[in-house]
């Protein structure tokens, strides 16, 4: 079918700015991926799957301008992590750890691209593949055409340490795009921290395939610059009793969209997904999520909070679709704001479709204010207005952040929420 | 018939419920065609058939301009295929879309005059169209409730009942062909207000051919003195029914309306595209309950009406209030959103849904409430229930615009699965644009629980009987809100619905 003219005319200005690479062991899933987008176009204002998050800012040739954060506070600080540093999308070797640690092979792909042959070549490009269906997901397409940058990580055993990608910005009008492929062996285990702001605007691609028995722990603050546009992709394909959970932290930022494309394809696996988000004024935030049972007796959540201030959206459009052959789901998703003025909104569409019918599955979203009469307890025992403000948002997180399971992690975030709520306060 | 089991029935199980289900077997209990004489339009959609619907119903220049200006917005919209409906492509011009009975030819001044075969029809299918009776007695017996209705066979209204008893007490009650001619400042202004002509492409449709259907008026602090029903029957093959309802409830009124539908068995799909429009001003309240058991085709899919409806209520007036009732478990594929537009402030909308799919039957029904006014509550209650093959969605909007601070909105959708061949599902869009909002939705998915099917059991039901009951107890909450003699029809149209999909 051939695409509208304003698509196409949208799409081939994009292309205009790229320089695309031939790729080595990526060559066919580069071509692919650029015959997928052809086909799609950008994503555009109509398109139902952009109902509620306008993607021009993410699919425009160029991004809009925003200042770099020079100095990020760092994260994690207390704990012992190998990490690996890009600033504005390039591959820090200086700042960065050397990238050897036991039980897990890492390489970049701009290093390993010149090969032909490369074990994350049946990774590359195949797990976005299948998560264009049933919904086209453009940018991802893009991004698997274009990027030149990213990790290739395999897991062969249990990660002594957390692997920490964390990006930095340095340029206010960067354009980066990372596509990191991760793929735990059958029994391996890694945490995987990812931190920062990528660039002015970052489209970042992660493509995970977790083996039977394997798990993986993926934690994600994103970057607190606040003009920043991000739009990031994670494809996650899982087998058989295997765990993968996944936590994103979301505090500023013009443009955030995180789409989640789960596939629970081994039996009585279980995945995770998460995400808080807290936004005040200009701040959009817009996660997208989709979870396929195509196993029995899977288990999936997905917990998803936001505060929202001053004019702040905070969108979610999740998803769960239990095929025939899953019998057993346990489905469970749940979306809730909490919304501290009148100017802020909150737009959903929780969704479930199920085709098997031994399942228990159910989705939950609210929306509404902070409660005055939990407020007024707090003021009656002696707790200044502000302080009862935030300790009831932070209550109205802890079920996102109960999701990370280390507790050294969850109180980093936590740390970083007080503080942002501390400066936000009024 | 005779099956031992109904010998088998313990004390608690009423045998008389038993023995109407039973009765009512065969699947499809109004499947049968009155052979009847018809006067067709000929096949196919032009302006021309639009000139001639409106020439055959005697309309003024107006009307006739309204639904040719209809007709060719429709020329330029496209069919919408976003519901989660699979069926071939409708071939518009292979419909008749007028169709009437030869015997009205000239309008029968009296439902005497009225074929008798015609109301034989209705007769059969329980529904009394004849007064006399009642007439004579003057009064109806005693605790009987009275319903005044309006029958509408293929294209025509056949007769409306009660008509001087409604006058009496102000209330217009008739079909709209006749509104359109009798009381035209009415319509020239409400109709479309709510739908309006390019609304969307089964709307615009239904503007530009709409052949009758009911007109309601209610005037300023009038509680209508009985419930008003409309029974519609598609006869006629290869026609397509476009009915029409408009509803006006004036300050301080209030109305209870019903509305049933149903159709031969054909092995050619059937189009059925209606508009209802309610307009509800201050302080007036509408109910609106349909059981909606169109034919639904076979088993393998054969046949069966295609439903595409738009059904709307706007509560213009404060404090204004609107329940929408709906028990569909008829139709092949159902298109169906009945909303509130709720612009007054402190007006109320209530959606109450059981949408039951069987065999290859499709539905993607749901609501939309719009708060537009101050205080607006909204509370929406679906129970899907997918059996055989079928597939069952819930499609529903809650939109709370900056100004509609202080709203509230409860959705609450659970659907039952029976069979691991069929589908349900859920899709809610919730667009919350205030903090001094709230809205809250659930939604749940499950099979029918053993363990219920197994007390049952263990009480002598057999298996169907317990999964009637269980899914009776699931729908309770919207059987709950029907009035009373649609509960009953409803409860057992639930029992015979699923016929066939256990064991």
């Amino acid at each position: 079918m051939a695409l509208p003219k304003a698509k196409e005319d949208a799409l081939a200005a994009r292309l205009a700015v790229l320089d695309l690479p031939r790729g080595g062991f990526t060559k066919a899933a580069r071509v692919a991926a650029m015959a997928r987008l052809q086909a799609m176009g950008m994503p555009g204002r109509r398109d139902e799957y952009w109902r509620y998050t306008n993607p021009a800012l993410l699919s425009d040739p160029h991004p809009q301008p925003a200042t770099a954060l020079r100095v990020e506070r760092p994260i994690f600080t207390g704990l012992d992590k190998l990490r690996v540093i890009f600033t504005d999308g390039v591959f820090d070797a200086e700042a960065s750890d050397d990238l050897t640690l036991a039980g897990i092979e890492i390489s970049l792909l701009s290093q390993a691209d010149a090969q032909d042959i490369h074990w994350a070549g049946a990774v590359y490009g195949t797990l976005e593949e299948a998560g264009q269906t049933p919904v086209a997901r453009p940018l991802a397409a893009l991004n698997t055409a274009a990027a030149r940058e990213g990790l290739l990580i395999r897991v062969t055993g249990k990660a002594p340490k957390p692997l920490h990608i964390s990006y930095r910005a340095s340029s206010d009008t960067s354009d980066v795009m990372l596509h990191h492929c991760v793929k735990v062996e059958p029994g391996a285990e890694l945490v995987l921290l990812e931190t920062g702001s990528a660039g002015a605007r970052a489209n970042v691609v992660m493509e995970v395939d977790v083996g039977q028995s394997g798990r993986l722990h993926h934690i994600r603050p994103q970057g607190r610059a606040h003009g920043r546009q991000m739009a990031t992709h994670l494809f996650a394909r899982i087998a058989s009793e295997a765990l993968f959970k996944s936590f994103t932290l979301t505090m500023n930022g013009v443009m955030t969209r995180n789409e989640a494309v789960i596939e629970l394809n081994g039996a009585e696996s279980v995945a995770h997904i998460a995400g808080a988000a807290v936004g005040d004024g200009d701040f959009h935030h817009d996660d997208t999520v989709f979870v396929t049972h195509a196993a029995p007796g899977c288990e999936s959540r997905q917990v998803f909070k936001k505060v929202l201030k001053n004019g702040a959206t905070g969108v979610f459009q999740g998803k769960i679709l239990v095929k025939q052959a899953a019998q057993q789901t346990d489905g469970y998703q749940i979306s809730q704001s909490l919304l501290l003025d009148g100017d802020s909104q909150f737009l959903a569409k929780p969704e479930l479709e199920i085709y098997a019918d031994d399942v228990k599955c159910s989705h939950g979203s609210t929306s509404g204010a902070i409660d005055e009469t939990a407020l007024f307890y707090l003021q009656s025992r002696g707790v200044p207005k502000r302080a009862a403000q935030s300790l009831l948002v932070l209550a109205f997180l802890a079920e996102a952040i109960g999701e990370i399971e280390d507790e050294r992690i969850a109180e980093d975030i936590r740390a970083r929420l007080e503080d942002w709520l501390h400066r936000h306060e009024s | 018939m005779n099956k031992p089991m109904v010998e088998e029935i313990r004390d608690g199980v009423d045998r008389e419920t038993i023995e109407t289900v039973q009765a009512m077997a065969g699947k499809y209990k109004y499947g049968w065609e009155t052979d009847i004489e018809m006067e067709y339009a000929p096949k196919g959609l032009s302006e021309d058939i639009v000139r001639l619907i409106s020439q055959k119903n005697g309309e003024p220049d107006w009307m006739l301009d309204w639904r040719l200006a209809a007709y060719r917005r429709w020329l330029q919209m496209e069919e919408p295929r976003w519901a989660m409906l699979n069926y071939p492509d409708i071939d518009y011009q292979d419909q008749y879309y007028y169709a009437k009975p030869k015997s009205f030819a000239q309008k029968p001044k009296s439902l005497d005059e009225v074929d008798p075969k015609l109301l034989a029809t209705y007769e059969k299918l329980g529904i009394p169209l004849k007064e006399q009776a009642i007439l004579a007695g003057v009064e109806a017996p005693e605790g009987e409730r009275r319903v005044a209705v309006d029958a509408v066979f293929d294209s025509v209204s056949v007769g409306t009942t009660f008509k001087e008893e409604l006058k009496k007490a102000g209330v217009i009650f008739c079909p709209i062909s006749e509104a359109i001619r009798d009381y035209p400042e009415l319509v020239q202004k409400y109709l479309g207000s709510v739908v309006p002509q390019s609304d969307n492409f089964f709307a615009t449709l239904n503007s530009a051919v709409f052949s009758d259907g009911s007109f309601v008026y209610i005037p300023p602090g009038t509680r209508c003195p009985m419930e008003l029903s409309t029974y519609f029957r598609i006869n006629a093959e290869n026609t397509g029914q476009f009915e029409r309802t408009l509803i006006i409830c004036d300050k301080g009124g209030y109305v209870s309306y019903l509305e049933g539908c149903t159709a031969p068995k054909r092995d050619t799909h059937q189009l059925h595209a209606a508009v209802v429009e309610i307009v509800i001003l201050e302080d007036a309240e509408v109910k609106y309950s349909t059981v909606q058991n169109w034919y639904p085709g076979d088993e393998e899919g054969r046949g069966g009406i295609y439903n595409f409806v738009t059904k709307r209520a706007d509560c213009r007036g404060d404090r204004a209030k609107v329940m929408w009732t709906q028990v569909e478990t008829g139709s092949a594929i159902t298109w169906k959103y009945p909303s509130c537009i709720l612009r007054g402030h402190d007006s109320q909308g209530e959606f109450y849904s059981i949408a039951i799919a069987n065999n290859a039957q499709q539905a993607d029904t749901g609501t939309k409430m719009i708060h537009l006014g101050r205080n607006t509550k909204s509370r929406i209650v679906s129970k899907g229930i997918s059996a055989g093959r079928a597939q069952n969605t819930y499609r529903g909007l809650v939109s709370v615009h900056p100004k509609a601070t202080g709203a509230r909105n409860y959705t609450q959708c659970d659907s039952l699965l029976i069979g691991d061949k069929c589908g349900a599902h859920t899709v809610p869009y919730i667009e919350v644009r205030n903090n001094s909002s709230r809205c809250e939705h659930e939604a749940t998915t499950s099979k029918v629980d053993e363990d219920q099917l197994f007390y049952c059991r263990s009480r002598g039901m057999d298996e169907e009987e317990a999964v009637a009951l269980v899914v009776n107890g699931f729908c309770k909450e919207v059987l709950q809100a029907l009035p009373m003699e649609f509960a009953m029809e409803a409860q057992s149209l639930v029992a015979i619905s699923l016929e066939g999909s256990v064991g």
